[in-house]
């Protein structure tokens, strides 16, 4: 008997293997068996009662859906436009923040807050701020001069207001981007200033190659959740468009024109409202093999992290 | 510092001088300049809240128009919307998606992420890309088939599908507690180890207390997470007014009562106040939590 509680002690591996039992099954549960039957359902034509073989069908389809390209052309404008202006704007506000002499801790929790709201309610203020006949955000720009197109409701704007509110929301990058600037060292700074570095010299030789590691996992992750856009492009659409989701009602979603649908709220509206659950499952596979993509480029970041520590 | 300006001698004092008095005064204009651009930053921030505040204190005919101050003040707006809509019964929803969905993270998350963080074991990297992976995976991949596993188990018009799985722990907590138990240097376990304690004992007695901050930083991001959370209740919530959170049931206030822009700024107002309190009560976890997110190995 004895020997076995040794045999437990010294076998490490043992006894990780019980402590992340639970999470092996969920593992299991809630990825490794959906993503199988997701393949499996992709090749079938299913309603919720009746499922029938459909061979390829469903892949065809695919490519004779306008819906896919007009939501695959959005969300490359998120992953080119916004998540670039996010992330850029994110660390101008920390470089700013990180400057400040007085009140650095107010602006900070200024910046961040934001970022906490939730997201329904942040968009709806959006689209109410940004609407022309009653909001004030096209009468400030009128100070300047600047007519304000409208906004929300306009398929060659709504997708810069979504990005006015992801700027807006952009708290949690700032404070990521603070900590690590915090972190550079401050003699490296003295040390570049000594040999006549200028500000943006300064920058380029210091600040960046330090926080490379971290702004390259803020933009890998934010890509991630570009593809996964959902929320705040539903609530826009539906707010703008004054429609509801109650049974019966048309909603088309991506309001207006389409220009802010991107491909998850189509497998929402395909799987869980037409209930072709098969063809969903299609454009499942498509989200997860595009997003699986860039989660390999955080993984290897990762593990390079990991081998530098 | 001190350094440079005992240094120079007495005869080239005066330079010397002039060059502080230019560098003192460039220095106060970044300082202007930099707390100036922050202050004009910081009211295009809070500028949104100040908006629809107003807003909410307008009569129905004047919110439709675009006037930016209120002519009288109807605080009665507040009332009427808890009138109008469900928002207590939503509020109460939201939060017990969010007190379970918090408890059961931190229970079943807590264990994982210390098996990740000290046990040696031959896989143990690639369980920790699988948990990344699994933490950047798109909900909507996986959403077919589990949806229709809680619709055989009759679970969906409620919020249990989103509550249940989290008792099998949750990849972002996993991940971030992580992040935080590896920076615990490893003679504190060892030394606990040859004190004779278990696995179980080491957590609770030295692990725990240690990485408090970090199980207080996972415990508000899922709280937040499910409270503000909308895809999953939109998933599952069903459409009936009495199963909404109180993300749902703001989107859908609108549509409802679509000309009343001030019950739907006072209602958008009632949903983030708690939030805003919240923080402001536990700011340091926050601010400390989010800088564990940020990455470094």
């Amino acid at each position: 008997m004895a020997s076995l509680a040794d045999v437990w002690r010294r076998r490490e591996g043992l006894r990780a293997l019980v402590w992340l039992s639970p999470w092996l099954a969920g593992v299991a549960i809630f990825f490794v068996y959906p993503l199988l039957s997701t393949v499996y359902f992709s090749f079938h034509r299913y309603d919720m009662y009746t499922l029938e073989f459909a061979g390829l069908d469903n892949y065809r389809y695919l490519f004779q859906d306008p819906r896919v390209l007009t939501s695959a052309k959005n969300t490359l404008w998120l992953v080119i436009v916004l998540v670039p202006a996010t992330v850029l704007f994110s660390l101008a506000l920390a470089q700013l923040v990180v400057r400040l002499k007085a009140g650095a801790g107010l602006f900070r929790t200024i910046f961040y807050l934001p970022s906490l709201v939730p997201m329904a309610a942040g968009t709806i203020t959006f689209v109410f701020l940004m609407n022309p006949a009653t909001g004030p955000w096209n009468q400030f720009l009128a100070l300047f001069g600047i007519q304000g197109p409208d906004w929300f409701g306009d398929p060659a704007w709504s997708k810069p207001s979504l990005t006015l509110l992801s700027l807006w929301s952009c708290g949690q990058l700032v404070v990521i981007f603070l900590a690590a600037l915090l972190d550079v060292p401050k003699h490296l700074y003295e040390a570049a200033a000594i040999d006549g570095a200028g500000p943006w010299r300064q920058f380029r030789s210091v600040t960046l190659p330090t926080l490379a590691p971290v702004l390259m996992f803020a933009l890998v992750t934010n890509v991630i959740y570009a593809l996964q856009y959902f929320t705040q492009a539903m609530i826009a659409s539906r707010v703008a468009s004054g429609s509801t989701d109650s049974p019966g009602s048309s909603f088309s979603p991506g309001y207006p024109d389409e220009s802010l649908l991107t491909l998850p709220q189509w497998l929402f509206q395909v799987g869980f409202r037409d209930y072709s659950m098969g063809y969903a499952c299609v454009l499942a596979l498509l989200l997860f093999a595009t997003s699986m993509i860039f989660t390999l480029i955080l993984l290897r970041q990762f593990r390079r992290a990991e081998e530098a520590s | 510092m001190s350094a440079t300006v005992t240094a120079p001698p007495r005869t080239v004092a005066a330079p010397a001088r002039r060059d502080g008095v230019r560098a003192r005064r460039r220095r106060l204009l970044v300082w202007i300049a930099t707390h100036a651009l922050a202050i004009a930053l910081a009211l295009m921030f809070v500028a949104p809240v100040v908006f629809i505040a107003l807003t909410a204190l307008m009569t129905d005919q004047q919110a439709l128009t675009s006037d930016l101050w209120p002519r009288s003040w109807n605080w009665a707006n507040f009332a009427v919307v808890f009138q109008k809509s469900m928002l207590l019964r939503w509020a109460a929803n939201t939060l017990m998606y969010a007190v379970l969905g918090t408890v059961f993270t931190v229970v079943s998350s807590v264990p994982v992420a210390y098996a990740l963080a000290r046990f040696r074991f031959t896989g143990r990297r690639l369980a920790f890309l699988l948990v990344i992976t699994t933490m950047m995976l798109p909900p909507q991949v996986i959403a077919v088939p589990i949806y229709l596993v809680w619709a055989r188990l009759g679970l969906t018009d409620s919020l249990w599908p989103l509550i249940l799985p989290l008792l099998l722990g949750d990849a972002f907590s996993i991940f971030l507690l992580r992040q935080f138990l590896v920076t615990i240097p490893r003679d504190y376990t060892d030394a606990a180890r040859v004190d004779g304690c278990s696995d179980l004992k080491t957590l609770v007695r030295v692990i725990l207390p240690m990485a408090r901050p970090a199980v207080a930083a996972v415990a508000l991001f899922q709280f937040f997470y499910c409270w503000n959370d909308y895809y999953g209740p939109l998933l599952y919530a069903g459409v009936e007014q009495d199963h909404l959170t109180l993300s749902l049931g703001l989107a859908t206030f609108k549509a409802f009562h679509s000309v009343q822009w001030n019950l739907t700024m006072a209602a958008t107002l009632l949903v983030t106040a708690p939030v805003i309190i919240v923080f402001f009560f536990a700011q340091r976890v926050f601010i400390e939590g989010v800088t564990l997110t940020g990455v470094k190995g």
